[in-house]
């Protein structure tokens, strides 16, 4: 039996970034707000202080902070002609879960998209004409521009703190920045992080090459900053135990150092934890939500009304609950119509492993999550892709975030992998070794998609969710040539051996890339096209709007978290501005 | 709000679905909800017998530990290090009996890109693993365990169970072998709380200095060693 709760204004579905960037604008105007959350409270005295916070085995190797697969998982193929498989242990990418979602063990590399990432199907068809982009390719505009997102990404890296050196303020371009950079209107609010020797040995080398390095924009401070909210962030140490972990030394920006504290405290807020919610319910004609259902760990099933529905889970999550409770039409690869699920998209990650001499010692354990210097020069379209026969690319560089003996010892190629040769390999090039790597985007196509799965369903006997994706050539020989470039810079480092690992073959679903799963839930100016108008609000159901990189059309070079915020932010403004004066689509389709 | 905290709290039924730990569903209001001594640190491993093995299985897997990770005149080898204690440990909790995991059926082989798909938890296909282990050194050694054989007896098992061509029945070898070195390698390099890493043999021959947790004096000290030895987080010294 589900039993009926007072309505409120809001129901937040999932307490991580943007639910808590939604809860703190909408509490903040006066807005009765209940956030609930599948996973447990998490806040950093109990449960990550500094005396247990650095386990690698526990929290990198057993995954302790994230979902568990036997809670939810996904099953995943390569293509629509193999038979699906359950994902029983993450590999890929790792699914948040709790307050703070992947905000808490984020490495809080802290980017901005390029303005031309916001348009990249007129962009590219303007420079390098239609018939440039692959068949099947289904890449498309954001309907919205950079320039109308900035004040958003400035205001998500001034609730951050954020360390960096601003590279274009207001146009003018500035030494030591990302000189690629679109214009912001404001440096950024700390400057950014010391450099470790590696990175600094990089940056060197690419400035002998003729390119222009810059220290990567960092959610750890370079100091301690107190927010427009007046909640106080500490100086990063350096620790070495950023992504995958929590911050003992509130210094990374997360919702626990950065908003919940205010958030917590406000009367009209309340958050309810280890409860799940198991549907978005509908009115009878299905064009409003009357709330959601939601199960606590007890079993118990309750309905909670509300005004306004925001679904804020993590990306894959978001796409499995609209198609749980029937919101917008699945997408079907076969017709390419229908937009839940449609233009499912990834990142392309590589790296460059580089041996050094004993003279050389890199102490690879003194880092940030977000340390490094970058060259921007290869991401989106900074460079002539005429004759390379792709489009897209990503930031390269030196931004080794770790020296965990676990996940970081570094051994030559043709090392054995066990034995006295892998001892000897391990204890030689741990201190004398350093990995460079590229960070490129994805684009979307026509046959990577989710659906739900026929077969497996989760613990509730709810379907899972069925990804089918693989990289495509497009994206491989971007991955070719981003590595190359930064494997040319690393080897004028000085490097004895140097061992390039480009992206290739079929994506794995195994091996640890990166978290950044995109799309599904696509935003646009299109409903035939897009789920979400540019303000994530829903085309079909006007009171629920739908945050996080589900809405990304494709993904760009970047690290996504800040436009993810920014997203959030410029949602909130508009359901504050606009959707309160008069609730509806804010966009006539 | 009409919703009391008792309607909450009450009950144990979908518990284990939704958290790990026994934690139970809660309203956070008005104020930040901090108790003392709620935190869950790693609670050390006692020195007492083998939880999971048997005295057999232990002898195996203290020799195989001991060839994946061999002594040297600098470090000693996964058995003094304690690699084999780590893994007893570990399959006696929640990683053995895979509780995290999606253990739903239907199993299914697949593409290495999907993963494995094997209905084993991973203290069953130890289980499975050494026992076939044992029955397949008895028939090709004349009858010697694992154990009696020579280093390099040893070394030729476990590259037969790595790359082919030795085979097992109830346990795919390869998977059977992965999974050893990769406990054998956690048992090396994870914090000397669980068991392994002895006196932080792993972390002081690399030069890892533990947890430490910070290095805002160091980090601008270009190409310079680091001088501190390593610490555990239960503040443990070598």
């Amino acid at each position: 039996m589900t039993r009926r709760l007072p309505p409120t204004d809001a129901v937040i579905i999932g307490l991580g970034w943007t639910g808590s960037i939604l809860a703190q604008e909408l509490t903040a105007v006066g807005l009765n707000v209940v956030a609930i959350e599948r996973g447990p409270w998490r806040d950093t005295a109990t449960d990550f202080p500094t005396t247990y916070a650095q386990d690698e085995l526990r929290y990198h190797i057993r995954h302790d902070l994230f979902l568990r697969p036997a809670q939810e998982t996904m099953t995943f193929r390569n293509n629509a002609n193999q038979t699906a498989l359950p994902i029983r242990s993450w590999g890929s990418f790792m699914p948040p879960n709790g307050v703070g979602g992947g905000g808490t063990h984020w490495n809080a590399e802290t980017w901005r998209f390029l303005p031309s990432d916001f348009r990249q199907r007129s962009h590219n068809i303007e420079r390098y004409g239609k018939n440039f982009l692959p068949e099947g390719m289904t890449i498309q505009d954001w309907g919205v521009t950079y320039e109308e997102l900035e004040p958003y990404y400035d205001r998500f890296e001034y609730l951050c703190g954020t360390s960096g050196t601003a590279g274009n303020l207001k146009g003018e371009i500035k030494k030591g920045g990302n000189p690629f950079e679109g214009p912001r209107s404001r440096e950024y609010p700390t400057p950014a992080q010391k450099q470790p020797y590696g990175p600094t040995l990089f940056a060197k080398a690419a400035i002998e090459m003729g390119y222009q390095p810059f220290p990567q924009p960092s959610g750890n401070l370079s100091q301690a900053y107190t927010n427009p909210l007046g909640v106080t962030l500490g100086p990063c140490t350096y620790c070495g135990f950023c992504e995958w972990f929590g911050c003992g030394n509130y210094s990374k920006a997360s919702p626990q150092t950065t908003i919940l504290p205010i958030l917590v405290r406000r009367p009209n807020f309340e958050a309810r934890t280890l409860c799940e919610v198991v549907k978005i319910n509908l009115d009878p004609a299905g064009k409003r939500a009357t709330g959601v259902t939601y199960v606590d760990s007890n079993g118990d099933s309750w309905e909670q009304p509300a005004e306004l529905v925001l679904l804020c889970a993590f990306q894959l999550f978001n796409v499995q609950m609209l198609l749980w409770s029937g919101i917008g039409k699945p997408y079907n690869p076969s017709t390419n119509e229908g937009v839940i699920g449609r233009n499912y998209s990834y990142q392309v990650t590589s790296s460059v492993n580089a041996f050094f001499d004993e003279d050389k010692i890199f102490n690879p354990f003194i880092s940030s999550g977000s340390i490094g210097m970058c060259v921007d020069d290869f991401n989106g379209d900074n460079f002539d892709h005429g004759k390379l026969g792709f489009i897209g690319g990503g930031y390269i560089g030196a931004v080794q975030t770790n020296g965990r003996p676990l996940q970081s010892t570094l051994t030559p190629k043709g090392t054995p992998s066990w034995g006295a040769g892998w001892k000897q390999a391990v204890k030689q090039h741990y201190l004398h070794a350093y990995q460079t790597v590229t960070h490129g985007g994805c684009c979307s196509y026509r046959d990577a998609y989710l659906d739900l799965d026929p077969t497996y369903t989760d613990a509730f006997g709810r379907k899972l969710l069925r990804i089918t994706f693989d990289f495509h050539e497009n994206e491989l020989k971007m991955s070719q040539h981003l590595t190359d470039r930064v494997a040319e810079i690393t080897r004028a480092m000085g490097p004895r051996q140097l061992d390039k690992f480009p992206r290739t073959g079929h994506y794995n679903s195994t091996i640890y890339q990166t978290t950044h799963t995109c799309g599904g839930v696509v935003m646009g100016d299109d409903p035939q096209t897009s789920a979400l108008n540019r303000y994530l609000q829903s085309w079909d159901v006007p009171n629920l709007f739908v945050t996080g990189a589900s809405a990304f059309p494709q993904n760009a070079g970047y690290n996504p978290t800040n436009t993810v915020a920014a997203l959030a932010f410029m949602a909130a403004d508009a359901i504050v501005n606009q959707y309160l004066r008069s609730p509806g689509p804010l966009v006539q389709a | 709000m009409a919703i009391h905290r008792r309607d909450l709290l009450t009950g144990a039924a979908l518990g284990l679905i939704l958290s790990a730990t026994s934690a139970k569903a809660r309203i956070i209001a008005g104020a930040l909800p901090w108790e003392p001594g709620s935190g869950t640190p790693p609670i050390p491993v006692d020195a007492g017998p083998w939880k999971f093995f048997t005295a057999d299985e232990a002898a195996a897997v203290e020799a195989i530990v001991d060839r994946l990770i061999p002594p040297d005149a600098d470090t000693p080898g996964g058995k003094e290090a304690g690699c084999a204690a780590f893994i007893d440990r570990e399959l006696a909790g929640t990683y053995g009996s895979a509780r995290r995991l999606y253990m739903r059926p239907p199993f299914t082989d697949g593409s290495p890109e999907q993963g494995p798909q094997s209905p084993l938890t991973p203290a069953a296909r130890y289980r499975r693993g050494l026992a076939a282990l044992d029955k397949y050194c008895r028939q090709a050694y004349g009858g010697k365990t694992f154990v009696q054989l020579s280093d390099a007896q040893q070394d030729t098992v476990l590259t037969g169970m790595q790359k082919g061509p030795i085979a097992f029945e109830t346990v795919s070898a390869t998977g059977f072998f992965e999974q050893i070195l990769a406990n054998t390698r956690e048992g090396f390099f994870a914090d000397p709380a669980y068991g392994g890493n002895r006196n932080m043999v792993g972390w002081k021959m690399i030069g890892f200095p533990g947890a430490r947790y910070d290095y805002r004096d160091w980090v601008e000290r270009h190409n310079e060693p680091y001088p501190l030895p390593p610490i555990g987080i239960t503040g443990r010294r070598p």
